[in-house]
């Protein structure tokens, strides 16, 4: 059995300093650690505990500048077996459309029977870009997921977290699956593999050349989403007010939210 | 993300010492595991890089995982019943972790799954445990028992065993009897060779067992019918999967409460020997309680690194006068006086470390192969060294975690004598650090005869020699002062009785051990002007201590102690009837 991971190596958008937005209102990528998007960690945990319980093969695939072989080195210390580049100046100005193609085709290549993400990415937050690859290889895609077992060799059982609980699916593979936080906290790098692989260059990168594909669907060409313009918003604090916790200061309170149309 | 190691540049800063290069090369002996194992290093350098690699990652375990574990730990504390022992699940999970990330049999060959590290990554990460939760250190520490049957087990033993260590089997090194505490050489757990079962079966009752509750443990017991004294015990080792342990009950402890001290009871349990029968005390639980006093060493240290850091932070934010209180001298004065012990009690710490490092890789070449004449110089004089730092280390580096803990809630005021703060789980921890693996007080008594017999001062004289060029050439020559002080508090000493050493024998080893760690001290500074504040202060404050212990001893006289003597053995006798 395969299993595909999709990773992002994204900056570290929880420590945000004041000189995280250039003026010009994008983010200032060289003011912000690169980190391994958190949900994919977890995304990656799920496909290491299936490799411990039924031994499959567990692929990383990233697709990003040069520099996201870091978060490939940090795949193979926590215990993949193999991690894949997807890397082309052809695929710059990509928004989640053409990105989800990308990486479609490129997972095409690689005949997984199951493919696992993160929920989202804490850069763009859309959580687009698993459904619609799931969406462009025209397979069962479940979200939100919090366990994942076989149920037999091409079943998949999944426990997604809803609202108010949780439920319990099914699905025949291949199939994708998006994790989340929820999940089992994601390992720590193995002492041995950092030794193994701490000098490792031999990543694999695969350019659109590698992968084939509509050269109209990649990059910016391939991008419907035009962003006309970003605002930086500042939140100021303004004078603060102490509620007491009785049923009379809470009404004042919400007859005050009402009159000011804070809530309807 | 937090991270122990990264946060603390004096760690790395042990891994650039003189010695290291030697210690990894006798370790590796040859690099000949290189091309036979993907990660073994292909030289020195090679090596420390993964020392300090592996480090960030258990560094970012301790802080992620144990630390954000250690008060639901502390509060959950164990439980047993019906002789089951039950781990808070933070505790549980901490195993977990560090098991998944290859963390135990650290030091082991690469042959039984270990890393191999040398000792001072392994003291480090004992240390980084015990920073995050001391209760936990204990657990993950009592993997030093692997390191007890690799060097004296059979091959078969080791083979047994040393790959279980690796995947993560507990253990316990069970030793303390009711009857049997410091005296160890009283221990009464009979051992009786069974010919049908083809093992020794034990029985007895054995007490305050840390994790008595192990996979796999290493007991002492009688084998030699009728002997009374420590030449009739040997060294065994029990699996749990063969029965005949129960766990009696847990205690309620003041502090460490994630960490179980279990009361046993041996019913015809089965075990196997360890190495030769009559040398169990004398020479294995020797060496383990060694290894094992460099574990307290380093939960000590971590503990003061945590209690610092605590302190540190609190008078930075705490205001009172409209000032943030880490301005006011009163508090700028304890946190300069706790760094400086902290730092020194560290660089003692690694220091014993390397020299355990390199006693243990001359001894592992001499299983195999006979030593040249300057290797054997060196083996000998290593450890003698290492057997001289160890209740040094043990004795310092405990009272001064109980010192550090302690001040560090004095600058915390009444809030840190609330269960909400981490200063009161430290100083409950700290508590037991100068009690157990030999309490301050034996410390004493396996240091006093290097005191008097001058090899303190000789190898204080080797490291003046070190300090006096330099930056520190003032401060070294006042040092100097200190060991002829030193040496002339030894000589008017041994002239007189037994009993006038037996009763100044703290203070002198307090004046030894004063000047070795001012000296040490300085020698990190040499290296690292971070250190120079400490170095200073730690200094003229050693030479201070010393001064005033040189005063008492010439002024309390023979007759002082003997009517001191009399009055305690006389109602010894009256009162207990002993």
């Amino acid at each position: 059995m395969r299993v595909v991971v999709l990773a992002k190596q994204v900056p570290d958008t929880r420590t945000v300093t004041k000189d995280a937005m250039t003026p010009e209102g994008t983010v200032n990528r060289a003011a912000l650690d690169a980190i391994f998007n958190p949900e994919d960690l977890y995304a990656l945990e799920q496909a290491l505990r299936l490799k411990e319980s039924n031994g499959c093969e567990v692929i990383v695939l990233t697709m990003g500048p040069e520099r996201a072989t870091q978060i490939l080195k940090d795949s193979l210390f926590r215990g993949a077996d193999h991690v894949i580049l997807l890397s082309d100046s052809r695929f710059a100005g990509a928004d989640t459309l053409a990105t989800s193609y990308a990486l479609a085709t490129a997972i095409g290549k690689l005949s997984p029977d199951l493919v696992l993400a993160g929920r989202q990415a804490i850069d763009g937050d859309t959580a687009q870009v698993g459904p619609q690859i799931a969406q462009e290889l025209s397979i069962p895609q479940i979200t939100y997921a919090t366990e994942i077992s076989l149920a037999d060799n091409c079943t998949i059982r999944v426990k997604r977290a809803i609202e108010r609980g949780s439920e319990i699916v099914e699905s025949s593979l291949p199939a994708l699956v998006t994790v989340t936080s929820s999940a089992a906290r994601p390992r720590s790098a193995n002492a041995r593999s950092v030794m193994r692989y701490k000098n490792f260059t031999a990543f694999e990168k695969w350019s659109v050349d590698t992968i084939g594909g509509d050269l109209n669907r990649y990059g910016s060409a391939g991008s419907p989403t035009k962003v006309r313009n970003i605002e930086n918003i500042v939140f100021t604090a303004k004078e603060s007010k102490v509620v007491n916790p009785d049923d009379a200061s809470l009404e004042n309170l919400i007859t005050e939210l009402i009159a000011d149309h804070t809530i309807a | 993300m937090a991270n122990f190691y990264t946060d603390n540049p004096d760690l790395e800063f042990q891994f650039s010492h003189p010695l290291m290069e030697k210690i990894v090369c006798l370790k590796e002996q040859g690099f000949s595991d290189f091309g036979k194992y993907d990660y073994a290093p292909k030289d020195a350098a090679d090596a420390i890089d993964s020392y300090h690699r592996v480090m960030e990652v258990f560094g970012e375990i301790c802080a992620d995982v144990l630390d954000a574990n250690a008060a639901q730990v502390d509060e959950t504390g164990v439980k047993c019943s019906n002789g089951k022992v039950t781990y808070a699940p933070g505790t549980v999970e901490n195993q977990d972790v560090l098991i998944k990330a290859g963390m135990y049999g650290m030091s082991l060959p690469r042959e039984y799954g270990g890393l191999n590290f040398s000792i001072v990554p392994y003291i480090m990460a004992a240390e980084l445990t015990a920073r995050a939760d001391a209760s936990f250190s204990n657990i993950w520490g009592l993997q030093d028992c692997a390191e007890t049957i690799n060097e004296f087990g059979s091959q078969d033993i080791k083979d047994e065993f040393l790959p279980r260590i690796f995947k993560g089997a507990s253990c316990s090194m069970d030793l303390t009897e009711p009857d049997a505490g410091s005296d160890l050489q009283s221990a009464t757990l009979k051992a009786t060779w069974s010919e049908e079962k083809g093992m020794w079966l034990l029985n007895g009752v054995k007490r305050f067992i840390t994790n008595g509750c192990a996979d796999i443990k290493l007991v002492l017991a009688r084998s030699e019918e009728g002997t009374k004294d420590g030449r009739g015990l040997s060294y065994f080792v029990h699996d749990r999967a063969w029965g005949g342990v129960t766990v009696r009950r847990v205690e309620n402890k003041m502090g460490i409460k994630g960490s179980p001290t279990c009361e046993l009871a041996f019913k015809d349990a089965p075990a196997k020997i360890v190495g030769e029968r009559r040398l169990g005390l004398i020479k294995y639980v020797m060496s383990l309680m060694n290894s094992a006093r460099l574990g307290i060493g380093a939960q000590s240290v971590g503990i003061s690194e945590a209690a610092y850091r605590a302190a540190f932070k609190y008078a930075q934010e705490r205001e009172q006068f409209g000032h943030p209180i880490i301005e006011f001298p009163a508090v700028y004065q304890m946190l300069s006086n706790m760094k400086a012990r902290l730092q020194a009690s560290r660089a003692v710490l690694y220091e014993t470390g390397r020299f355990v490092d390199l006693t243990k890789a001359y001894a592992s070449i001499m299983a195999k192969e006979k030593l040249s004449p300057q290797q054997r110089g060196e083996y000998k004089l290593y450890s003698r060294n290492a057997d001289m730092l160890t209740p040094i280390l043990k004795l310092f580096s405990s009272e001064y975690c109980n010192r550090d803990t302690y001040d560090a809630i004095q600058i915390h005021g009444g809030s840190g004598y609330m269960k909400e703060y981490q200063v009161e789980r430290l100083y409950r921890d700290a508590r037991i650090t100068s009690i157990y693996e030999g309490t301050s007080q034996l410390q004493v008594v396996a240091a006093i005869r290097y005191v008097t017999s001058g090899a303190y001062s000789q190898l204080l004289k080797e490291y003046n020699s070190d300090c006096s060029m330099g930056q520190f050439s003032t401060l070294a020559g006042k040092l100097s002062d200190g060991i002829c002080e030193l040496d002339r508090i030894v000589d008017f000493c041994n002239s007189k009785s037994k009993s006038f050493i037996d009763y100044h024998s703290r203070a002198l080893v307090e004046m030894a051990g004063n000047l070795i760690l001012s000296h040490l001290l300085i020698k990190e500074a040499q290296r690292n002007s971070d250190m120079k504040a400490s170095a200073e202060l730690f200094t003229a404050q050693a030479l201070a201590s010393n001064a005033s212990h040189s005063l008492f001893i010439m002024n309390f006289t023979e007759e002082n102690v003997s009517s001191i003597e009399r009055n305690y053995s006389s109602k010894c006798e009256q009162d207990v009837g002993c």
